[in-house]
């Protein structure tokens, strides 16, 4: 141990708790003031960030959903025309997909899974910093051209030729695509942080084995997000250069093909609800340890599952085009695969099932929404292998009962959990509880409205109701069921709002929380609530799954890490086993600069292909700035 | 089996619903019909282990717990999951294998006798009989005449965008995509009107994009086939004689066929027989004098952003074409 007498490279190994939180905070907090927060690169700052921004584009898809409960409520109601109801389906889809699920999901890990694997920030934390503001921009830009009547009109799906030069003029495709851009960047940008984070940073002694389920979850995640988001990027990218610089590559007529896109979206979008559902699963795994008071049964059965979803997610695409016209022996290999499918997620429900029979039950408000996850997933799941059957699909692809389905999916399966795991790391985030009776409330509200509002569409599509209608005409026996969907909407929006108004008064007047409300046994609970700038205070040293379960009060910490500039612990994969002390960025100001620049050759490039030439001048001066050498003293091993 | 018994009452309801229903429930074909029993069979063994599986979930979860802290032994807990996912299996493998069943026994649509070509257009469906000689073919739109009891090959194009054929109480739905050709098997049981939509989004318009099957028994549809070949009818009565000769000075001729007329217009609908169709404009309205009149007068605001334009009528035109459309038989 060296005490320097100039103060540099101060180690914290001999410094007391109040000297060190003092140190640790001046090294790693976050000015005051406006430069200080556009200047963040704290995880917590961010994920904080990235969270509510989320949940805004939750409330105004919500919105959106209830305009067309509004226009479908009756036949031939005149509420909303043909236009804007179809940019309303394509806002709504687009934005709950692109701007809410995947961010919302990626925002809870940039918050979370540095503190569950105990380090001190997110693996390059201005890369971090700049994807938020990539994908505000992004969310942004689609939500601008909605209210001056530009938004997207073409479906979240933009099938060609709709979306392409010929039958989509204007700038609203070119709009869907770019904002793709956008979120395709940020998630990337997500991924790979998270990927190094947890192969790279994890506290010593968390082997592959000691990894909490939630962190796992978003292990795989991120590495589906690698693996997919190619697809979709060179899918919006062909289609732009289409729209833009007439090149044919989905243009029949000039030996283009029209199939070809709907391959690349799906080999993308098939995945995409793994790496919206993966996640959940494992804040589901998170909450039910805690609430049965015992660790998940199954370890790795469960961490296999995960990555066998993760894989099998990559051989479903076709059943999104059973009725496209492809061959018969391919679509009987991808009914079979998606059929498969259902094992590794059964496996995954029987060992909750059985964590849940053996552990001791609390049924706080995380609990429900994880046992209404149950009652309401199971369904989505039920009505997934029924679509997975070829001449079942014939008849409800594109119909209501797909909207059904994917809504017990998503919302049962994804956002369930995910508002659970608000109720549940609320107090971690905010330092304060969020109200028990209002959760129940919430809880019941939400349950009741959402089971009226989407079970009814199962039968509406079997009635032979299609999907993206504006209206229908009276003679179709759609009506009745239609206005009580519509009905049934109301109790499930009282929710939300009611879940709203929770989270803010609680984030300004809900009881103080503990460092571990809840008795729970992963990392992020070993430190205060909300956590300090710097995470802990020392490294903690783990040396079992749960390691908070057995002395919560005596965690083994690691010292030695410099307190004066950023330094976390950088470990081996497997093992983890110390392996250096890295530093860790500062605060720094050019990845918003980069953002912006970014933004502006984005937005620019939909109306010429000069703007990738002459935009990319403001990007390299932004990124040169980021870049530049700190002077910053080498890793020390 | 909740699931179950709203799908059963469901049924019901869309059996004893007036014929022209547009409902997979209301299967009145053969294929249609095989789908609709594995739609009942994968629902009935999904509802039963949802239920069984809520079953397991509410004793785990409200069981009496021994007052002792003695924890459950893992082996059993993993005996239990390893069964559940080894019933999962069985129950998947045999979704499959009935799912695989159900597609061979629909058939292929290859083996049909009769071929009609169907092309989806923004947002109306040209229908084609073809015939080796070139004047026994003919043109209409958006409704089918099929006959009774016999496999019937739909083939499918588009002309612009991606369409989906489907006339659920028939048969299941498939795409049109610009650039390649689909077929489907259809065929009708009892005669009958039998309603489809496009299934898939193409634009402002795809709410109403509708077209009728009508299954005729086999001596009906020979008369329809033989109707369908003449030349539009030379009209007699004066409204209807006046209504030709504004429709052929009009910008209509441009668009529209009447065959027998200088009218040879191709990018609308074949007028040749419209007066004997059950619809206009895709399903939109019923086809009568009024109804014809109100569509020529104003085609942008019953169905906003079609591609019909409006043309200006005095109105004693536009009641001499109407009549002449409805005599269109």
């Amino acid at each position: 141990m060296t005490i320097r007498e100039d103060g540099q490279n101060l180690r914290d190994t001999g410094l007391g708790e109040i000297e060190l939180d003092h140190r640790l905070s001046a090294t790693w907090s976050t000015p005051s003031g406006l430069w200080g927060a556009l200047s963040s690169v704290d995880h917590k700052i961010i994920g904080r960030r990235y969270i509510v921004t989320a949940f805004v584009f939750l409330a105004l898809g919500g919105l959106l959903a209830m305009a067309m409960r509004l226009q479908l409520s009756q036949p031939e109601a005149r509420f909303i025309g043909p236009d804007r109801y179809n940019q309303i389906f394509t806002m709504h889809g687009t934005n709950m997909m692109f701007l809410f699920a995947v961010p919302v999901m990626e925002a809870m890990a940039v918050y979370l899974v540095p503190l569950m694997v105990g380090t001190r920030n997110i693996a390059f934390p201005r890369l971090n910093a700049f994807s938020y503001w990539m994908y505000l921009a992004g969310g942004l830009l689609l939500w601008i051209a909605f209210a001056v009547d530009t938004g997207p009109d073409i479906g979240w799906f933009a099938y060609v030729p709709l979306s392409g030069p010929q039958y989509a003029a204007g700038k609203r495709a070119d709009i869907w695509a770019q904002m793709i851009t956008f979120t395709e960047v940020s998630a990337l940008a997500v991924a790979v942080e998270i990927v190094v984070t947890v192969f790279k940073q994890r506290a010593p002694g968390m082997s592959l084995d000691r990894i909490p389920l939630f962190v796992w979850s978003m292990l795989v995640t991120s590495f589906l997000i690698i693996l997919a988001m190619p697809a979709i990027m060179i899918a919006s990218s062909t289609l732009i250069l289409d729209r833009l610089v007439g090149t044919h590559f989905f243009n029949p007529a000039e030996g283009g093909d029209v199939l070809l896109w709907q391959h690349l979206f799906w080999f993308f979008g098939h995945p995409e609800v793994y790496i919206i559902f993966l996640p959940a699963v494992g804040m589901v795994s998170t909450i039910v340890a805690t609430f049965t008071r015992r660790p998940v049964f199954g370890y790795l059965a469960m961490v296999m599952a995960l990555v066998a979803t993760g894989v099998l997610a990559f051989g479903l695409w076709v059943h999104h085009m059973f009725v496209a016209g492809l061959p018969r022996l391919g679509e009987s290999f991808f009914t079979a695969s998606s059929m498969a499918i259902a094992i590794p997620a059964g496996l995954q429900i029987f060992c909750w099932l059985a964590t849940m029979w053996a552990g001791r039950p609390v049924f706080r408000t995380p609990f429900l929404f994880v046992i209404g996850f149950m009652v309401i997933f199971v369904i989505g799941g039920m009505t997934g292998v029924m679509v997975a059957s070829v001449p079942f699909d014939t008849q409800v692809h594109d119909t209501y009962f797909v909207v059904a389905h994917f809504h017990y999916v998503l919302v049962g399966g994804a956002v369930f959990p995910l508002l659970g795991a608000i109720y549940y790391w609320f107090p971690k985030i905010t330092g304060r509880m969020m109200s028990e009776t209002l959760g129940r409330w919430v809880f019941g509200l939400i349950f009741t409205g959402f089971n009226l509002t989407f079970f009814p569409m199962h039968i509406l599509g079997l009635q032979g109701m299609p999907r993206r209608i504006y209206t229908y005409q009276p003679e179709m026996p759609w009506s009745g069921l239609n206005m009580f969907v519509s009905l049934s909407a109301v109790i499930l929006a009282a929710g939300f709002l009611l879940f709203f108004i929770d989270a803010i008064r609680s984030s300004a007047t809900g009881a103080t929380a503990p460092a571990n409300p809840w008795g729970a046994s992963t990392l992020e609970w070993a430190t205060s609530s909300p956590p300090p700038p710097y995470n802990f205070a020392r490294l903690p040293v783990v040396g079992s799954l749960e390691p908070l379960s057995n002395n919560p009060e005596t965690l083994p910490v690691a010292s030695g890490l410099s307190v004066d500039r950023r330094e976390l612990i950088v470990s081996s994969v497997v093992e983890a086993l110390p392996e250096a002390r890295e530093s860790s960025p500062d605060n720094s100001i050019w990845p918003l600069w980069s953002a912006l620049a970014t933004t502006v050759l984005l937005i620019w490039s939909i109306f010429t292909p000069w703007a990738v030439v002459w935009g990319s001048i403001p990007v390299s001066i932004a990124l040169i700035g980021w870049f530049w050498p700190k002077g910053t003293p080498e890793d020390d091993a | 089996m909740r699931t179950a018994r709203i799908l059963q009452l469901s049924i019901i309801a869309a059996v004893a619903g007036c014929s022209g229903n547009q409902s997979a429930l209301d299967p009145q074909g053969a294929p249609a019909i095989h789908v609709e029993h594995l739609i009942i069979g994968i629902t009935v063994i999904c509802a039963a282990v949802w239920l069984l599986v809520m079953i397991v979930l509410g004793w785990a979860l409200l069981r009496k717990r021994p007052s002792d802290s003695s924890q459950p032994g893992e082996r059993s807990l993993t005996i239990s999951v390893g069964s559940a996912v080894a019933a999962t299996v069985i129950i998947i493998t045999g979704l499959t294998i009935a799912s695989f069943y159900t597609t061979r026994g629909i058939g292929l649509p290859e083996n049909a006798a009769l071929t009609i070509t169907v092309r989806g257009q923004q947002w109306w469906w040209q229908v084609n009989y073809a015939d080796p000689d070139p004047a026994l073919s003919f043109q209409t739109a958006n409704e089918i005449h099929i006959p009774v009891g016999q496999d019937v090959r739909v083939q499918l194009e588009s002309a612009d965008v991606v369409h989906s054929f489907w006339v659920p109480s028939l048969a299941g739905k498939q795409d049109l995509v610009p650039g390649r050709s689909n077929s489907l098997l259809l065929r009708a049981e009892r005669p009958g009107i039998y309603r489809g939509q496009c299934a898939e989004f193409c634009g402002l318009q795809h709410t109403h994009m509708a077209m009728m099957v009508v299954a005729d028994k086999p001596a009906d549809y020979e008369r329809w086939i033989a109707a369908q070949r003449q030349n539009g009818v030379m009209p007699t009565d004066p409204d209807a004689v006046a209504g030709k000769v504004a429709f052929l000075s009009k910008p209509c001729a441009a668009c529209h066929t009447v065959r027998g007329t200088p009218a040879t217009g191709t990018t609308g609908p074949d007028l040749t027989h419209i007066g004997s169709r059950k619809t206009i404009a895709a399903g939109l309205l019923e086809t009568t004098r009024g109804s014809l009149a109100a569509w020529i007068a104003d085609p942008q605001t019953l169905k906003p952003g079609n591609n019909m334009p409006m043309v200006p009528l005095t109105s004693v035109e536009l009641r001499d074409i109407s009549a002449y459309m409805e005599s269109l038989k």
